[in-house]
Parts: C-alpha cells; structure tokens; sequence
C-alpha cells in the first residue's frame, strides 16, 4: 500500500499549494509595513558596524576573539580519537587487510598484464560505449602513458580505481534505495551526504590514516567513502524523478511491491542511476589522485606531486596531462555506457530471471549462453595477445629505448617562456594583487602604502573614501533603495578594515541578519552556530584568510564564467569551441589545475586565485548557458515581436528567465571553488586548508578535523544562502 | 444502448464516496457524515477547506452498469481523476465504499488488491504510462509477464490485443519512437491484455491532437462493441462525452451535479453550470427523433398515409430528420415508431424548432430555471 500513499502524497502536496499562495499574498498586503520594520532594522545594522569599526582599536574584544572563551576543541578531537583507536582499531585495521587482497589482485594483475592486452580491453570497452571515436581516443590516451614512460605509475592508479567504483557504487546504490523508502533514513542520510560531501578531501585523509594504517589501502578507503555519494544521490533522484503515472501504470498491471521496484521504478530510473556511476568514477579518480599526497603509492599523482615539489614542471606537466587523459577517458567510458540501450534490457533480463523463476529460463539461457560465449571470446584473446607477446617482448613491456623524454624539452621550453615574459606576468600579479586582493585581504588603511599604491595614505584619503560611500548611499535612499544603501556602507567599510581585520561581532551581525532575511529563523540559528563554532574553535583568523580567497575567487569565475555563458548561447561556434575545454577542465581533478599556474606565477595566493577561478567557472557557464538556451522560444518570439532590441532581449526577457539556472550555477561555483582552495593549501595560501594540510603532515588529527569542518560549515552555510535566494526569488517570481 | 444498458445488472458501485487532503482527514469524517441533507454536505465541505482540508472527491455515488460507457466529465480539479483513482485505490478514500461485483473494495488487503489488478480491472492513463526502456510488445505482455504467465500464453494474449488497436506491424518498437495516438494504443492494448471485467480509462485522449482525438474515439467505440466492457471514462471534453457515454456524470469542485444521459443532459441541464456545456453543443447531433416529437394528432391513429418514407424509428439522429425533410419539400410531418413499430408521436417542423429553441433559451438566458423548462417539455 505504500504506492498508493506516495501517489496520494504527491497529489495533496499539489493541492496544497492553493493556500500557500493565500499566505504570500497576505504577507504582500502586510508589505508596507515589513518594509519599515526592516528599514530600521537596516539602520541598526550598519550604525552597529560603523561602531565596531570606529572601536576595533580601543576595545580588544572586538579586534580578536577573546582566548579565554576558546574552547580546546583540538584536544578534545584528538583524545576522542585516540580512545576510539584504541577501542575497536584492530577491527578498521582488519577491514584494511582484507580490502587490500582484492585491491593487490587487480594490481599485480594490470602490472603482469602485456600492455598490449591492456589495450586492447580498454578499446573493446571503449568500442561497446563510444564507438570507433571513442577507441581512438583511448589508444591515443595509452599510448601517450607508454611513450613517457608512465605506464606503470598509470596502472597502480587505474587498479586503485577499479576496485573502489564497483564498492563505492554498490554502498551508494544501497543506501540510495534506503533511503528512498525509508523516509527516516533520508532524513539521517541526506545530511550526512551534505557534510560528507563538503568537507575537503584532504581532511578524509586524516581520519581514514588514523584508522587503516598506511599504504596504498588508504587511497582506496578514501576514494570508496568520498566516490560513493554521488551514487547515493543519483539513485534517490533517479527512483523519485519516475512519471508517477508510470508506477500507477505498474500497479494497475497488478505488480507486487517487489515486482513494481524491479521492473518498473529501477528500470525507469536507470539512466539517473548510471549517471551516478559516471559521477562516482571521477569522484573516484580525482580521490585517488589526491590521497598520492601520503606517499606509499607509486601511482600517477604522486608522480606528479614529487616533481611539482622538485620544481620540476616539465615532468610534473607531462605526468598531469597523463591524469587529464585518464581522466577523459574514463568519463567518456562511463558516460558512453550510461547512454547505451540494451545495456537495460540486459539488466532487465537479469532483474527478471531472478524475479520469477520459469518463463524466462529461456532468456536467461540465452544471456548466459551469450555472456559465458563472450567472457571465453574475451579469455580466449588475452590468451592468444599474451602469448604472443611472451614471444616478442616489446609487447609486453615497453622498451625502455622507445621512451620519449619529452619533459627535458618542455622544461627548457618552459623556462624560456617564464624569462621572455617575466615583466608581464610579474605586473599582471603584483597589480591584481596590490589593488584587488591586498584591499579586501588586509583593508586600504594598510594596503595602500608608497610600495604598493605609490603613496601613502594621509586622513584626507580616508575621509574622501568615507564620503564618496556615503554619497552612493545617499543616491540609494533617494531611489528608496535601502538594502542597497546598506550593502555599499558596509562593504565600504569592509574594504576600509579588510576582510581579516573586519570586526568579528559586526561580520557575524551581518551575516546572520542576512541569513534571517533570506531563510527565516532556521537559517539564521544555523548560521550563529555555525559561526560560533568558528569562533570558539579559535580559528576565526584563518576562516577570514581563507573566506576572502574565496570571496574574490569565486565572485570572479562566477562573473567570468556567466559572461562566457552568455555569449556561448548566442554564438554556437563559440560554445562548440568551449565545450571540449570545459570538460578538460572539469574532469581533470583540482591539483592538476596547478600546475601551470604554479609553473608561471611561482606559489602564493594569486596562484591559489587563478586555480580557483579556472576550476569554479565552469559550472556559472554551463549552468548560464543552459539556462539561456531553455528559455522557450515562443516567449522570445513574443518578445521580439514587441519590439525589443538585442540587449533589452538578453536582460530583460532572457537573463531573468534563466536566473535559477544562474543561481544554480552560482551555488556550483562556490562549492567547487571551496573544494579547490583546500587544494590550494599545496602551493602555499594560509588558512583552513593550510591547517587541514598541517594537520594530515602531522598526523594531528584534531587541528586537521577542526579545520575540515570550518570548511565544511563555510561550504553548508553558502549552500543553503543560496538555495534561500532561489526560494526566495522563486516565491517573487510567483507574485 | 442507453434504455438496456439500465436494466444490466450493477458491476461497479460507487457510495458516499469522500476523499479529503489534508494532516488529519479522519477528525470531519466521524463526527457528522451520516448526514444526508445537500446543505450539510456542502457546510462540512466548507469547514474542511476552511480548517486547510482539500475535499477532492464529496459524496460521489454511482452505479457503474455492464457493459455500460459511463464517462465522468469536469473541468480540471473537479476531482474526477481522484474519483477513478478512489475506485481503483490507487488512492485510498477517506470515506464511502466501492462495491466491485459486490465485494467492497476499499476493505481488501493488499494480497487480493493486486490479485483483483491482475484479473478485473485495466486502466489508462493520460501520459500514456509506458515502461520507455520496453519495447511495444513487451509493454503489452507486461501485466502477464508480472503474473508470470508462460511465454506462449503472453505471446498469444498480447498479440491479439495488439492486433485490436492495430499495431501489429509496430510490435518491436520503443514508445519514443510512436506518435502519440499510437503510444495510447499502446497503452489501451495494455490495459486490455488480462482481459479486465472493468476499464478504467483517465482522460485517454486529452494528451492528443483534436483529429487523432476524433479516430482513438471511433476506434475506442469499435474496440467496446467487440469487448463489451464495463467503463468508467474521464474526460474534460463535453463533446467526447456526449460522443461516447452511455450515461454522463458532470463533476464541479468535487461534488457530482447530475448523472444522465447525453440526450437527458442537453434537455435538462440540472443548473447553470451544466447549461453552460450544454448550450455550447450543436444538439441536431445529439438528440434523437422522440425528444423532440409532438403528441399524435387524434385523426392520426389510423394510417394516413401509409408512405413507409415518413416513417422514422425514435433513435434517429435529429441530423437525419432534418435531412429527410430538406430531401424531400412536400413532407410536413414524420411519423415516430418504437422498437415495436407503434407510433408514438409525430416530428414536424414546429416541434423541432420548438425543442432545438429552448435548450437556446437556456444558453442566452442563464437565469431561466428548471422549473420553466419543464413546463416547456410538458407543453411540446
């Protein structure tokens, strides 16, 4: 009976929507007067600020979070961890044993194999979901990995993948059918993917080494608890997103529960859940990828870290460009399944041999008969190709003669370009840093020095400063614009005290104002917690330090990237262009991305700022451009027929339209840069993901787990402002 | 088909039957549904949707006869899609019975619900349902393969209803690749497949363009002279109504307003709302030659003429009665015969005039009540 009450469910949830919209429009009758409560409410805020920042200096409890009213949360992490160790250590450690047989099996076996063998299984891999395209692709991909000789570096981070995706996707899927029907369990399990999927990858590290002990088994854990909630998420998507006429359909046919699940709901949703797979693969790769920074493994991101830290970027290029490749390569394989058509009936045939027993003997006969004949045909090759290559031992191992030393060429390559362009690409750093990042970092009162800005600043500048924002605010009140007006104050003085030295009660003031404003009291409390926690933890310093990256990363791809968006959907040849670049750049995993900007900027927070800003753009423009080209035609041709010209089309019929899309991107963006910036922390920027990295080089489980979860609460509480705006714009819309 | 189909005996009975939305739907239910008096009806529907209750479905009763086509008709969120989910309980009413042969069918268990999906009820559905990763076929025997019907036996059963609708050269298709009218024979064949005792069919051919929508109901019509089946069919279009039903429900906000047949309907529109489909409808299409005679002149008993040609059995179309008249200029007057060939009345120019002239009246003036059209019917 469970059906019939999700049906019923949905269709009173339909329903009820009428008085819903009854209270909206109430609260706009009520309008008037919320518009003066939240005025005067405006007026406190920025005279609270302005006082704190005219006290910063005399009061020292405003400047710094007071160390006595620290709580020791490090310690405590730390002693809860080693007791836990020691209380049931021997069990995690047992796991370890026995994940590592399979995980050592498959390796040994991908390094045994001929290289020819191996390629000759991805081609027929690549063939089945990509066709002839895609098999070129692929050959090319590992024959690349032959000739710089990092083949074998390149098999202990496939093995590594292996394993993790088919556990990684059976944890996800079981859980995601849990949830699904257990309405208690989505309410424990969604959470925890929330959390789990914004705390840092790096900070996974930390625990997962405590618990497991070393080597390359860590990697795989790792890898098989950050890959598995994509599957998670999909599968529950995939299963609710069924047309519920089809499951009505499912009942009328008299299926039983059992029977609707597995031949109408899982069937349907298979494509979502195969999606997950893909997604899950990447998440896999770009985990196993990052936990190469605990050494022990000899696999393709250590290779790449070693000689990053050697400054050797010619190998660490052509090492990285290994991981780009694999990288494609997989997602296109994955991705390529997903979008086959007998992959299920295939599953279908299999669902149902189990489901009921004698009709379909046949079909399973068949299957098996097909399956076995082609796992024999698969035996059967790899028998001939292995023995063959026993006999020519080129192709078995790569002679070391046919390697090609391309890195010694790129490095001088490399170098002479650094040296040609040296004054340009110094200026472009020192003035993006001197008059954009310094400001919002440390303030104008110190930024703004005769090193940097070419004088010095004297009362007057401030004065002028103060008055030209009280100008802009004053135009804003005369235009009845309050929430603008407020919005330039205070930023004027966040640009006046910096970011850093911004009063801790005037930022926490804000941003919990703001969270009431945009989700009501349920935001705003967990906005307060989660700042508190921050404050308490007695990492207030380095959140600012790493929040003000992110600010003025994330602000930039997002403006960056919707700019790009928007042209890519007026101009096809453009968004043709930017299609493969934008896959490059989101397949490859984050510490790739540094490479080059290491390579010319040296390390540093601009560095940091580019690699962010490459990584996060990509989802603003995807999700602009999507959103552009989805708005109907009809309403364009409306439009158009109106009279409008080309630009008033874009911003007043198009751009509003495609606005959640837009914030939907825009929420992407500030997740995927927040997962960079931990990253980020290799090439040297200070704050939470310095500590995370601190903390794992230590082994301090404490420092590492505190800033992981500072991250992770920077990272929930942008989602959920977010998700705040677009209800909240929504419930306009609606209006 | 509408005087026998009365006298068929009752397959599916519909009573008192409530479905409210809401937290606590129960708390309206036991406290005064007894109540039989209209106002009270209508007073506890207000309290429910003043307390954030959603009465979908308010005191729905209706007899469902063999072999009947009883098509419930109402704009959308009159409730007529959750009535035909509360007798199929794909929604489970909150109040009221659903006799099916008798057995009440809100009372069985989950093992006998699906056992009575399996054997005696089929349905459509508007967005056609269909399973996109099966072929034509295989969504077809799809209900068989679910009871786990030997192949031979799925292959036979499924072929011949795919024959029915006519797809059989479309057998191996995916639904992605039909056209609408084709995926909704896909899924008629479906339902059809068990061979159901009772079909249930919500809004079929909504979802299709008006030409498509005109074939699926001839062929929808053609299938139901083969199958005799008994029908509960939801529509929002008047017209597909009066085209198919052998009795009309008219749905308004959850609460039925009158259940009869179309001729019935368009002469006697229970109130305003129910005018207003009405007077929309070219009724020469509709009412046939016995609603709209006059008594039989006293000199007419014997046979005045006896001219055969202005003899015309009670069930002709108006359309045809004025065809007969513009063929043939010297005839003033037809002659009504029963199914026993006994005159009841005669048609003439006036009388048509006359009864195509009030339902008119009805429509321009909606303040005219029942009780003047009566006296009408009653004068004519």
């Amino acid at each position: 009976m469970s059906e019939s009450q999700i049906t019923e469910k949905e269709i009173s949830q339909s329903y009820q929507l009428e008085p819903e919209s009854n209270q909206i429009s109430s609260c706009f009758v009520n309008g008037s007067i919320t518009a003066f409560v939240i005025r005067f409410q405006l007026l406190w805020l920025v005279i609270v600020c302005a006082l704190c920042l005219v006290f910063v200096n005399e009061v020292a409890v405003l400047k710094q979070f007071p160390k006595q009213w620290q709580l020791p949360f490090v310690p405590v992490f730390n002693t809860l961890m080693d007791s836990f160790i020691s209380f049931s250590g021997s069990s995690f450690k047992g796991v370890a044993m026995l994940l590592s047989y399979p995980m050592n099996w498959i390796r040994e076996l991908l390094q045994w194999l001929p290289w020819c063998a191996v390629m000759l299984l991805t081609a027929g891999v690549s063939y089945r979901a990509g066709g002839f395209k895609l098999v070129v692709f692929s050959i090319v991909s590992l024959f690349y990995m032959l000739l710089t000789g990092l083949w074998e570096a390149s098999m202990n981070s496939l093995a590594l993948v292996l394993i993790s995706v088919p556990l990684a996707v059976m944890l996800g899927f079981s859980l995601g059918v849990l949830g699904f029907f257990s309405k208690r369990s989505q309410r424990v399990i969604l959470p925890l993917l929330d959390i789990a999927q914004t705390i840092p990858a790096f900070a996974y590290l930390l625990p997962i080494l405590l618990l497991f002990g070393f080597g390359p088994v860590v990697g795989l854990i790792a890898s098989i608890l950050f890959a598995f909630a994509p599957m998670v998420r999909n599968t529950l998507v995939g299963l609710q997103q069924v047309d519920p006429q089809v499951i009505e359909s499912g009942l009328m046919s008299g299926a039983t529960s059992s029977q609707l699940f597995f031949l109408v709901r899982l069937p349907s949703a298979l494509k979502q859940i195969l999606l997950g797979v893909n997604q899950t693969t990447m998440a896999s790769l770009s985990m196993v990828i990052i936990a190469s920074i605990i050494g022990g493994t000899a696999d393709i991101g250590w290779e790449v870290l070693s000689t990053m830290r050697k400054a050797q970027f010619g190998e660490s290029l052509v090492a990285g460009l290994v991981i780009v490749l694999l990288a494609m390569m997989l997602d296109r394989i994955t991705a390529g399944l997903a979008q086959r058509k007998s992959l299920p009936v295939v599953v279908q045939h299999i669902v149902l041999a189990n489901n009921s027993g004698s009709m379909n003997s046949r079909f399973m006969k068949m299957l098996r008969q097909s399956f076995l004949g082609r796992l024999c045909l698969l035996l059967a090759i790899l028998f001939v190709v292995t023995s063959i290559a026993s006999v020519f031992e080129f192709l078995w191992v790569w002679p070391g003669a046919w390697y090609i030393d391309s890195s010694s060429i790129l490095n001088s390559a490399i170098t002479d370009l650094i040296s040609e362009f040296k004054g340009v690409l110094t200026s472009i750093k020192n003035n993006s840093l001197f008059f954009v990042m310094l400001p919002l970092k440390i303030g104008l009162d110190q930024a703004i020095s005769p090193f940097t800005w070419g004088f010095s600043a004297t009362i007057w500048h401030g004065v002028i400063y103060a008055l030209s924002c009280l100008m802009i605010a004053t135009f804003f009140i005369y235009t009845k614009r309050f929430n603008w007006a407020a919005t330039v104050i205070v930023l004027g003085m966040v640009f006046y005290s910096g970011l850093v030295d911004f009063p801790w009660p005037a930022f926490c003031l804000v941003a919990v104002f703001i969270a009431w404003h945009l989700g009501g009291v349920k935001l705003a409390l967990a906005t307060f917690f989660g700042l508190g926690f921050l404050l308490l933890s007695g990492s207030w310093k380095k959140v600012m330090l790493s929040f003000y990256l992110c600010t003025i990363a994330i602000f930039i791809a997002f403006f960056w990237g919707t700019l790009l968006g928007i042209v890519a959907a007026s101009n096809k040849s453009f968004s043709r262009f930017m299609r493969p670049i934008n896959d490059a750049l989101q397949t490859m995993p984050p510490f790739v991305m540094l490479i080059p900007f290491v390579m010319l900027f040296k390390i540093g927070e601009f560095t940091a700022m580019l690699a962010i800003i490459f990584y996060a753009y990509v989802p603003a423009f995807r999700y602009c451009e999507f959103g552009l080209r989805k708005v109907p035609l009809e309403i364009i041709e409306a439009a158009t027929s109106m009279g409008t010209t080309k630009l008033q089309l874009l911003f007043q019929v198009k751009l509003p339209l495609a606005l959640p899309n837009i914030m939907l991107g825009l929420n992407q963006s500030i997740m995927y840069g927040i997962s960079m910036l931990v990253i980020t922390a290799l090439v040297g920027t200070n704050g939470l993901g310095q500590q995370v990295y601190i903390g794992l080089s230590k082994g301090d489980f404490g420092i590492g787990i505190v800033a992981g979860i500072g991250m992770a609460i920077i990272a929930m509480l942008a989602d959920r402002f977010c998700q705040a705006w677009q209800r909240m714009y929504a419930a306009n819309a609606v209006l | 088909m509408s005087d026998t189909a009365i006298q068929r005996p009752v397959k599916l009975s519909c009573k008192h039957l409530w479905k409210v939305y809401g937290d606590k739907p129960q708390q309206f239910i036991n406290s005064s549904l007894t109540a039989e008096s209209v106002s009270d009806i209508d007073q506890l529907a207000s309290s429910m949707r003043q307390k954030n209750h959603m009465p979908a479905a308010i005191d729905v009763s209706f007899d469902v006869r063999e072999g009947e086509i009883f098509v419930i008709m109402g704009l959308s969120g009159s409730g007529k899609s959750t009535v035909v989910r509360c007798l199929s309980r794909l929604v489970d009413a909150t109040h009221g019975e659903v006799l099916l042969d008798g057995e009440d069918l809100l009372a069985k268990n989950n093992r006998e619900l699906i056992e009575i999906r399996r054997h005696k009820m089929g349905m459509v559905f508007q967005n056609f349902g269909l399973l996109p990763n099966l072929s034509v076929y295989e969504n077809v025997a799809f209900p068989l393969k679910l009871q786990k019907m030997s192949e031979q036996q799925q292959r036979e059963k499924a072929s011949r209803v795919i024959e029915l609708v006519g797809l059989t050269d479309r057998e191996n298709s995916f639904p992605h690749q039909l056209s609408g009218g084709q995926q909704q024979r896909v899924g008629i064949a479906r339902s059809l497949a068990v061979e159901p005792d009772v079909w249930f069919l919500d809004e079929p051919f909504s979802a299709l363009d008006p030409l498509i929508r005109r074939q699926m109901q001839d062929e929808f019509l053609r299938i139901q002279q083969v199958l005799n089946k008994s029908i509960v069919f939801i529509t929002h279009d008047f017209l597909e109504a009066l085209r198919i039903a052998d009795r009309i429900a008219i749905m308004r906000d959850g609460k039925i307003v009158q259940i009869d047949t179309p001729q019935a309907l368009i002469l006697n529109p229970a109130d305003d709302y129910v005018a207003k489909f009405t007077s929309e409808v070219p009724k020469i299409k509709i009412l046939q030659a016995d609603q709209c005679m006059q008594d039989l002149p006293a000199i007419d008993n014997a046979r005045v003429s006896g001219d055969s040609q202005t003899d015309i059995d009670a069930h002709l179309p108006l359309e045809k009665v004025l065809q007969i008249f513009s063929t043939n200029a010297d005839v003033e007057q037809l002659r009504v015969l029963n199914a026993q060939k006994e005159s009841i009345g005669i048609v003439t120019a006036k009388s048509i005039v006359n009864t195509l002239g009030m339902g008119l009246d009805k429509g321009l003036d909606q303040s005219d009540k029942m009780s003047q059209s009566s006296q009408h019917t009653q004068a004519v």
